[in-house]
C-alpha cells in the first residue's frame, strides 16, 4: 500500500490570528514536494499544524494519514504514526544527551505501541546505527554525548535534525529550511544526506528559500504559498522560475492573497 | 532500660524515664538536663521568626509523638534502601525509629582504628572523644526549640571515626528508617582526623510512601586538616513526616568536602545546612537536589561560612516542584574579616512543574573581607512548553518528555556525583515521581 498524507481546506490560527486560509495538499510516499513562498506566507505554520503544536489552532479542515485522522492525535502519536518535521529552530534540552534522547525517541517511533517503562532498543545495536549515521553526516562521535542542541552552532543544529530524520525513518518528513544557516559545503552534505535517507521510500515536503537542496532532491511538485494558501502548484520548473525571478509574478497574479500576506507578515506573526 | 517503660513522651516524666534508660557519663546527662531546661523555657518558633515566616508548623503537635525504647530486631520488609545497591560497602548501620538493628564494619578498617556504628552503642567506649565533638562543632543548641529538643533527647544515630591518615576506600552506608507515626531523634557524628578520607552514604526511609512521624535530627561532620569527605544524604521520609534538622560541617586546613544532599520526602522539612571553612585552603562543594509533590513544604537555610583565608565554597541547589508543593531556599555566604582570597559561589535553580507550586529563593552575601570573589544567582521558571513539544514530535509521550526535561534539569548535579549507585538511585527516584501534566 502506498501511504498518503492528505490535507484538505486547512484553516489554522495562532493567538486568534488566522494564518492558514484553506490549504489543500496531497503527498504520496516516495514523492518530493517543494513548498515555497515569501516570508510570512504560512509555510512553517503548515509544518507546525501537521505535527500538532498546541499553539496552532486548527479552525477547520482535515489532515489525514491514509485513513487516520491526524488532528485527533497528540504530537507523539503523530511521530509514532510516521510523521516527522526537521525544525527550523530546534530548541535546546539542557542536561539530556543526544544519544539518550535519540535512543528513546527511536524506540518509541519504531515501536508505536510501546508502553512507558518498557525496554529501549538494545544499546549495542542502537550505538552502531547511530555511529553509522553520524559518520555519513561527517559528525564527530563526541556529538552523541553533547546535550540536545545545547550550544550547537546553526549548522550543528541542522545536522542534528538530519541525524534524527535518518534514525527515525518517518513515512512523511517536513524539512523546514533545513538548508538555511549552512555554508555551501554543509548544504551539499545535507542535500546529499537527505537524498540518501529519503530515497524512494519517504514522502518529503521541503520548505526552502534556496535551490541547492532541490538540486539534490528534485521535487516532482512545487507549491507556492501566499497569504496562507497554496496559490500555484507546478513541477520542478516552477521552483526554478521562483529561484531565478522571485515572487513578483506570483504577488501580482494573486492580489488578494498578496494583501493577506502583507497583513500577516507586517503583524509579525509566525513565518 | 526499664522493664515497664517501652516509650517516653516528650515531657518531664518522659525525660526522666529516658535519662534512666541511658548508660551515659555524667557530663552527657548534665548537658541533656541543661538542654531540657532550655526546651521547657522556649516557645515553638512562629511566623515572626525570620527562618520560619514561610514555614507553617501550627499543625505540628509534639504530644502525638514519643520515643520508643523497645527496638524492632530487624528492618521492616517494606523498607528498601536505595543507595546501597550495585556497590561494595565497607560497612553499614541500620536504625529503626532511632534504634540500631544492624551494623557492620570490615575488619581491615577496624584494624586501622576506624570506629563505625550506632552512636548509642559507642557512647560509653568513646565518651572522651564525644565530649569535645558531640554537639560542640557549629551545632547551635539554642537556636530554637527543635535544637533544644534534639539536645535533650538525641538517641540512636551513627558514629564514624577515621584516624589520622586512614583512607577508607569503600563507601559506608547508613539507613535511618521510621515506622509509621514514630519518632527519630538520631544524631550523626562523623570525625575525620587529619589526612583521613571516607565516603558516607546516608539515607532515610519510611515504611510507606505516606507514613507519618517525627524526625528531629542532626548531622555533624568534622573534617580534619587535609582530610577528605564525600557525604551523601538522601531524605526520603514518608509524605507525612515532620523533619527538622541541623546539618553542619566544619572543615580544617586544606580539608575537602563534597556534600550531596537530596530531599524528596517528608511533609514539612526545615533544615539548616551549614558549612564552616575554619582552616585555610579548605574547599567545599555542596550539591542539592529537591523534588517535591503534593503539598510538601521543604525549607532549606544554608550557610557557607568562610572563617579562614584562601578557601573556596561551591554551592548548587536545584529544585523541581510538582502540584501544590513549596520550597524555600535561603542561602548565605558569610566571609569573616580575616578570610581574604575567598572564592564563594552560590546558585539555586527552580523548575516549576505546576503553576500552583511555589519556590522562594533568597540568596545572600555578608562580606567583611576586602579581597574576595563571591557570586550568587538564582532562577525560577515553568517547564518550557516548546521543549515538551519538541520531544513529543520525536515520539516522547508528554509524561516521558516532562521526565526527560526534569532529569536534564538535574543532570548538572548528577554530573558532579562521582558515585554511580548514588547517581542512578537519585535519577530513578526522581523519574518515578514525575507525573502527567496537561
Amino acid at each position: 500500500m502506498t501511504h498518503k498524507l492528505t490535507i484538505e481546506n486547512l484553516h489554522v490560527s495562532v493567538d486568534d490570528k488566522p494564518i492558514l486560509r484553506g490549504v489543500n495538499l496531497v503527498l504520496h510516499e516516495g514523492e518530493t514536494h517543494a513548498l515555497m513562498g515569501p516570508n510570512g506566507s504560512g509555510k512553517s505554520t503548515l509544518g507546525m499544524a501537521i505535527m500538532g503544536h498546541p499553539k496552532y489552532e486548527v479552525n477547520s479542515g482535515t489532515i489525514k494519514l491514509d485513513d487516520q485522522d491526524v488532528l485527533a492525535l497528540s504530537p507523539d502519536e503523530r511521530a509514532r504514526a510516521g510523521l516527522f518535521m526537521a525544525f527550523q529552530r530546534p530548541v535546546a534540552i539542557p542536561g539530556v544527551k543526544m544519544a539518550d534522547f535519540l535512543r528513546h525517541s527511536t524506540t518509541n517511533v519504531r515501536n508505536p505501541n510501546r508502553q512507558e517503562g518498557e525496554d529501549l532498543i538494545p544499546m549495542k545495536e542502537f550505538r552502531k546505527e547511530l555511529t553509522d549515521n553520524m559518520n555519513k553526516l561527517e559528525m564527530d562521535v563526541q556529538f552523541a554525548r553533547r546535550y540536545v542542541n545545547d550550544g550547537f552552532s546553526g549548522g550543528e543544529m541542522k545536522r542534528a535534525e538530519i541525524l534524527q530524520l535518518a534514525m527515525l525513518q518517518p513515512t512523511f518528513a517536513i524539512l523546514d529550511e533545513t538548508d538555511s544557516g549552512l555554508d555551501a559545503d554543509a548544504v551539499r552534505l545535507a542535500s546529499e544526506s537527505i537524498a540518501e535517507i529519503g530515497r524512494a521510500k519517504m514522502g518529503l515536503l521541503i520548505i526552502t528559500h534556496h535551490d541547492k537542496l532541490l538540486i539534490h532532491n528534485p521535487p516532482e511538485f512545487t507549491h507556492v504559498m501566499l497569504g496562507g494558501r497554496i496559490v500555484e502548484t507546478g513541477g520542478i520548473e516552477l521552483a526554478e522560475e521562483l529561484h531565478a525571478s522571485g515572487y513578483e509574478r506570483i504577488r501580482a497574479a494573486y492580489p488578494d492573497a498578496e494583501a493577506q500576506n502583507e497583513a500577516m507578515s507586517s503583524s509579525e506573526v509566525i513565518s | 532500660m526499664t522493664d515497664t517503660m517501652t516509650t517516653a513522651d516528650f515531657n518531664q516524666a518522659g525525660f526522666e524515664a529516658f535519662l534512666a534508660s541511658r548508660r551515659e557519663p555524667e557530663w552527657m546527662l548534665a548537658e541533656r538536663r541543661q538542654a531540657w531546661s532550655q526546651f521547657s523555657d522556649m516557645q515553638w518558633p512562629g511566623r515572626r521568626d525570620e527562618e520560619w515566616m514561610r514555614t507553617d508548623i501550627r499543625l505540628f503537635k509534639l504530644r502525638q509523638y514519643h520515643l520508643a525504647f523497645d527496638p524492632l530486631d530487624a528492618l521492616p520488609s517494606e523498607i528498601i534502601p536505595l543507595l546501597d545497591s550495585h556497590i561494595t560497602l565497607g560497612g553499614h548501620v541500620h536504625t529503626v525509629d532511632g534504634n540500631c538493628v544492624s551494623s557492620a564494619i570490615a575488619e581491615q578498617w577496624t584494624q586501622q582504628g576506624v570506629v563505625f556504628g550506632s552512636l548509642d552503642d559507642l557512647t560509653e567506649e568513646h565518651a572522651d572523644r564525644f565530649q569535645t565533638t558531640l554537639l560542640k562543632g557549629s551545632y547551635d543548641r539554642q537556636v530554637d526549640r527543635f535544637a533544644a529538643l534534639h539536645s535533650s533527647f538525641w538517641s540512636g544515630g551513627q558514629f564514624l571515626y577515621v584516624p589520622r591518615g586512614v583512607h577508607i576506600t569503600e563507601p559506608l552506608h547508613v539507613l535511618s528508617a521510621l515506622t509509621d507515626g514514630a519518632a527519630d531523634l538520631g544524631h550523626t557524628l562523623v570525625v575525620l582526623e587529619d589526612g583521613a578520607s571516607a565516603t558516607l552514604l546516608a539515607e532515610t526511609a519510611s515504611e510507606q510512601e505516606d507514613s507519618g512521624g517525627l524526625h528531629c535530627g542532626a548531622v555533624e561532620l568534622i573534617v580534619g586538616d587535609g582530610a577528605s569527605l564525600r557525604y551523601v544524604n538522601l531524605q526520603n521520609w514518608g509524605s507525612n513526616v515532620w523533619h527538622f534538622a541541623q546539618q553542619n560541617a566544619v572543615l580544617g586546613r586544606e580539608a575537602n568536602l563534597q556534600w550531596t544532599s537530596a530531599a524528596i520526602g517528608s511533609r514539612l522539612a526545615k533544615v539548616n545546612q551549614h558549612v564552616t571553612l575554619a582552616g585555610e585552603g579548605a574547599n567545599s562543594q555542596v550539591n542539592g537536589v529537591l523534588f517535591t509533590q503534593g503539598r510538601q513544604h521543604l525549607s532549606y537555610h544554608t550557610l557557607q561560612h568562610h572563617q579562614a583565608a584562601h578557601c573556596s565554597s561551591d554551592f548548587l541547589y536545584k529544585s523541581a516542584l510538582q502540584d501544590k508543593s513549596q520550597t524555600v531556599w535561603r542561602g548565605m555566604i558569610r566571609v569573616d574579616e580575616g578570610a581574604q582570597r575567598t572564592d564563594g559561589y552560590q546558585r539555586n535553580d527552580n523548575l516549576l512543574l505546576s503553576n500552583e507550586a511555589r519556590a522562594d529563593s533568597i540568596p545572600g552575601l555578608e562580606i567583611e573581607a576586602d579581597d574576595v570573589r563571591c557570586t550568587h544567582g538564582s532562577t525560577s521558571g515553568m517547564v518550557d512548553e516548546e521543549l515538551i513539544y519538541y520531544a513529543m514530535c520525536r515520539g516522547f509521550t508528554r509524561k516521558e518528555a516532562t521526565r526527560l526535561i526534569v532529569t536534564g534539569f538535574f543532570q548538572q548535579i548528577f554530573d558532579r556525583i562521582t558515585i554511580d549507585s548514588v547517581r542512578d538511585a537519585l535519577g530513578l527516584a526522581i523519574a518515578r515521581r514525575v507525573r502527567d501534566y496537561e
